[in-house]
């Protein structure tokens, strides 16, 4: 086996030291009743033989699209940069920061992307990461409970709705009540979502006093590239914000990996889940970072702790952190609004023809209704090289001809241009 | 060394994009943000030169042995991230998976996704597998959220308890909790296995679940694991394999075939995905017959010829937006078809052959928790050091002067003094001689001069850190 240096040599020398005859007697303790009888496995591959396989593999999905898909997760530019760094085998084959001598990069980057997430967010603390958006949200909906010992959790009807399927499913067997709305009343947290999963920007300020004369906290999620230009969740009042950080770096990936942010106010920093890297000093008086507040976590309090997360996304935090210190703040206000500046024009091209549903300002994303059904017009759409968006359907968040459709800034005005004349035919087609 | 946002100067930057090509457009007054998040102002080279520094004060797989019980540090091979940076499968969206329409344009993804569940659930000898959690973790959560779900449906409202071994992962009883569970904890006996006798006393009508690591965290395989499935299920408790250790019996023996209805695999761990710092990992879940309609969705299928997606008709929803870390789940279906099934079994076999090989080699110099060969993992006690003046946390700092990053110290929390020693199948003789002398030579050190230990390490960027400073003067965030 390749991965395996251990010669027959090495193997009899083993044994000998050990003290047995041969490998099979190591595993003596296995009963016999309870070994294996043969499975079916495929038989091995070699290197060369296994790229063949999974280039085929990869060749059978289509790359080609001019991409208008979203739904919480976008074709963003990525620095090659990003990939370079990231790539570095320091970083991707190190293990979680417990020997935090022996761990300074891991640390010390952890600690810049709390740092870069509470810049952006205009909040005091973050954790050093989540697994996704989704799983962010159900984190922040029980670190709601412990905060303000309630168990109502009121979801907005903007929050993304796979996300909310999410929250169902973790909170399932717990003491929590999941109900839909903004009355905080007697709520742990009421959850909101900006811009929503339609594309809608709001200013929650209003809301958030609402929720804090009420004892609730505001839990809102956000879209990253948005905040290079949109009010931010501490500036609207939030308590916690979350997101899914998929769009500050990380490729699309048919799904993942992808990051959960979360970043609180300061006073709430006992009661978040997951890692969170401190600064300290070493017996030099040097600085250094270390994981900190880790009573928290389970592998100390165990069935008490926070949550049971104990790994986190370090490496696709590493990421976001490495886009942003590419892009800066002004590069991110520039893709934020040359997002939405593209957006507004694609919007404005099919106002002409197609019904918009966004009653209000929009960010990269909006929702349309199509004459015909949303999914038919994007397999002919396809045949034309477009993914013309998510058919809000397929999600039940909305009807059979409606369309979210989504604009990064990496969509060139010609492009919005084919696309806009690909669904004008379409749509008058449907017309006849 | 200084932070990336030390390193700014105003008006510098790395990345440029064209000119809009579209008209400006604006936003109300009150939705803008008011002023700009006081991110780097870098270069592009300057960006690179700060993480290439930082890098170097990390101790990764590639550069240094890693010997860590529990957690199964091995080579990561290469070709699995060459084939994870695949165009098709890193650039593609995952939303191709909501819509039928799209479906054409993601078959590779979706077989890959669904071969790599097939083999998943045949390496643990279970009926299906699925790829939605994103981390061991996560899938255990998911494997007590199945439990609640297929006693809630049969009507078992009273079944309200997990037991967990004392010697268990601290995720378990987390997990369970955090599935609404409570959590009551069975000792181990002084040979390191579950106390059979107390587990007997404690299972009862009122017990959901029993979580289980096999081989167990003190590097030992659970004799009676066949007889503690039986009593659990003659209360209809479902037993639930926690596959951190995996990596110890595959291709010898299968959770399935051992008794178990539910587990997880660590897919970093097992196959050999990156480790990246603490994540992103994978914790894929498989199940047995039993739990098979409650399986989160949508979930792959093969109908016609073509790949499709289909929910579980009792699912528990979803752990995840689409299929978990699916570019984590490439690397290991990479792994496992170049291994295949005929060369499975040698990982294992190899990775015991070196965890004892280190025990018979140390057990002269420090005392082996345990009595007997080990799995993959050999647990020694410091506790003789201790005495002497220089601790398991001494120990292990003073591997790090040596270029060795520590073994796992001070867990299982059952073990005093505790060093856990995982060396995995891919290190080579040379490497474990190597390992074994610097413990050797640490071993005479403590009882010549231990205060020499307290000192270490002295070859890294920092010495000792101060952990309590660290919590009271609490520093999470540079706000600028």
């Amino acid at each position: 086996m390749s991965w395996i240096p251990v010669t027959d040599e090495d193997r009899r020398e083993m044994l000998a030291a050990i003290g047995v005859d041969s490998v099979d007697d190591l595993f003596a303790v296995i009963p016999e009743s309870l070994r294996m009888r043969g499975w079916d496995v495929p038989p091995g591959l070699s290197e060369m033989a296994l790229r063949a396989h999974l280039s085929a593999m990869a060749g059978r999905n289509r790359t080609d699209l001019v991409c208008f898909l979203g739904g919480g997760y976008y074709d963003h530019f990525i620095p090659a940069a990003v990939d370079a760094l990231t790539s570095r085998s320091e970083f991707y084959t190190a293990y979680t920061p417990y020997q935090p001598e022996a761990a300074q990069g891991t640390l010390q980057s952890i600690y810049e992307y709390q740092s870069a997430l509470c810049r952006l967010t205009d909040l005091e603390c973050a954790n050093a990461s989540l697994y996704d958006g989704g799983t962010a949200v159900f984190e922040a909906a029980t670190m709601a409970c412990r905060i303000t010992r309630r168990s109502r959790i009121v979801v907005d009807a903007s929050l993304n709705p796979s996300w909310r399927v999410m929250l169902s499913t973790h909170a399932a067997n717990l003491p929590m009540e999941i109900v839909e709305g903004t009355d905080p009343e007697n709520a742990a947290c009421v959850i909101v979502q900006n811009p929503s999963f339609l594309g809608d920007l709001k200013d929650f300020t209003r809301l958030a006093e609402d929720c804090h004369a009420a004892g609730a906290l505001l839990i809102m999620a956000f879209n990253p590239v948005s905040l290079g230009m949109v009010k931010t969740p501490g500036a609207m009042g939030a308590d916690i914000a979350v997101a899914e950080g998929q769009g500050l770096g990380l490729p699309l990936g048919f799904g993942g990996p992808y990051l959960g942010m979360l970043a609180a106010r300061k006073e709430h920093i006992r009661k978040m889940p997951g890692r969170i890297a401190g600064e300290t000093v070493d017996k030099e008086g040097r600085r250094g970072f270390v994981l900190t507040l880790q009573a928290r976590e389970q592998h100390i309090r165990r069935e008490k702790a926070n949550s049971n997360i104990c790994s986190n996304q370090a490496l696709c935090a590493l990421r976001t952190l490495a886009h942003l210190s590419l892009l800066g703040p002004e590069g991110l206000r520039e893709v934020a609004e040359a997002c939405h500046a593209k957006a507004e024009y694609l919007k404005a091209r099919l106002a002409d023809f197609v019904q918009m549903l966004n009653v209000g300002p929009t960010f990269n994303e909006f929702a349309a209704r199509l004459p015909l059904p949303a999914g038919d017009a994007a397999a002919l759409l396809l045949e034309r090289g477009f993914l013309a968006g998510l058919p809000l359907a397929a999600l039940d968040a909305g009807g059979p001809n409606d369309l979210l459709i989504a604009v990064t800034e990496k969509r060139t005005r010609a492009e919005l241009d084919a696309f806009a004349d690909a669904l004008k035919e379409i749509c008058d087609a449907a017309h006849l | 060394m200084r932070l990336i946002f030390e390193k700014s100067r105003k008006g510098r930057r790395a990345v440029t994009f064209e000119p809009l090509d579209v008209p400006p457009a604006c936003l109300p007054e009150e939705l803008r943000r008011k002023k700009a998040a006081t991110l780097p102002e870098v270069g592009e080279f300057d960006v690179v030169r700060h993480f290439t520094h930082l890098s170097r004060r990390n101790f990764g797989l590639d550069s240094h042995f890693y010997p860590l019980g529990s957690c199964t540090m091995k080579y990561n091979p290469k070709v699995a991230e060459t084939v994870a940076a695949e165009p098709g499968f890193a650039a593609l969206h995952p939303h191709l998976s909501s819509e039928e329409a799209y479906a054409a344009a993601c078959q590779g993804a979706l077989g890959l996704v669904h071969e790599l569940e097939r083999i998943l659930a045949e390496v643990g000898g279970m009926r299906a597998a699925c790829l939605q959690p994103m981390a061991g973790a996560h899938g255990e959560l998911a494997g007590a959220l199945l439990i609640a779900a297929y006693h809630r449906d049969r009507g078992n409202t009273g079944k309200r308890v997990i037991l967990v071994p004392d010697s268990a992962h601290g995720t378990n009883p987390a997990s369970a909790a955090m599935a609404g569970f409570d959590v009551v904890e069975i000792p181990s006996t002084p040979a390191g296995l579950v106390d059979v006798e107390k587990f007997r006393a404690a299972m009862n009508e009122n017990v959901a679940g029993v979580m289980l690591t096999c081989p167990n965290t003190h590097g030992l395989f659970e004799p009676d694991v066949a007889e503690i499935a039986a009593m659990a299920h003659a209360v209809d408790a479902l037993l639930y394999y926690d596959g951190a250790n995996l990596n110890a019996i595959v291709g010898k023996c299968r959770p399935g075939d051992l008794g178990f209805d539910v587990m997880h695999f660590n897919l970093h761990k097992t196959f050999a995905t990156p480790h990246g710092m603490g994540g992103p990992g994978s914790g894929a879940i498989a199940v047995g017959e039993k739990l098979l309609d409650y399986l989160p969705g949508p979930r792959v299928v093969e109908r016609d010829g073509a790949f499709a997606l289909e929910t579980p008709p009792k699912s528990i929803g979803r752990m995840a937006p689409f299929f978990g870390n699916f570019l984590i789940g490439v690397r290991a279906y990479a792994y496992l078809r170049h291994y295949g099934g005929d060369g499975l079994p040698a990982v294992a076999e190899n990775a015991v052959l070196n965890a004892n090989y280190v025990l018979a080699r140390l057990r002269g110099a420090y005392q082996p928790a345990f009595a007997g060969t080990c799995m993959h993992e050999c647990v020694l006690t410091a506790a003789a050091q201790a005495a002497k003046g220089a601790r398991a946390l001494d120990i292990a700092k003073a591997l790090l002067d040596r270029g060795c990053h520590a073994p796992t110290v001070y867990f299982p929390l059952t073990v005093k003094e505790c060093l856990m020693i995982e060396p995995t199948e891919t290190e080579s003789l040379e490497t474990l001689d190597a390992f074994c002398a610097d413990m050797l030579e640490i071993a005479q050190l403590v009882d010549e001069s231990p205060e020499t230990l307290r000192a270490a390490p002295v070859t890294l960027p920092v010495s000792r850190l101060d952990e309590v400073k660290a919590a009271k003067d609490l520093n999470c965030a540079s706000l600028g």
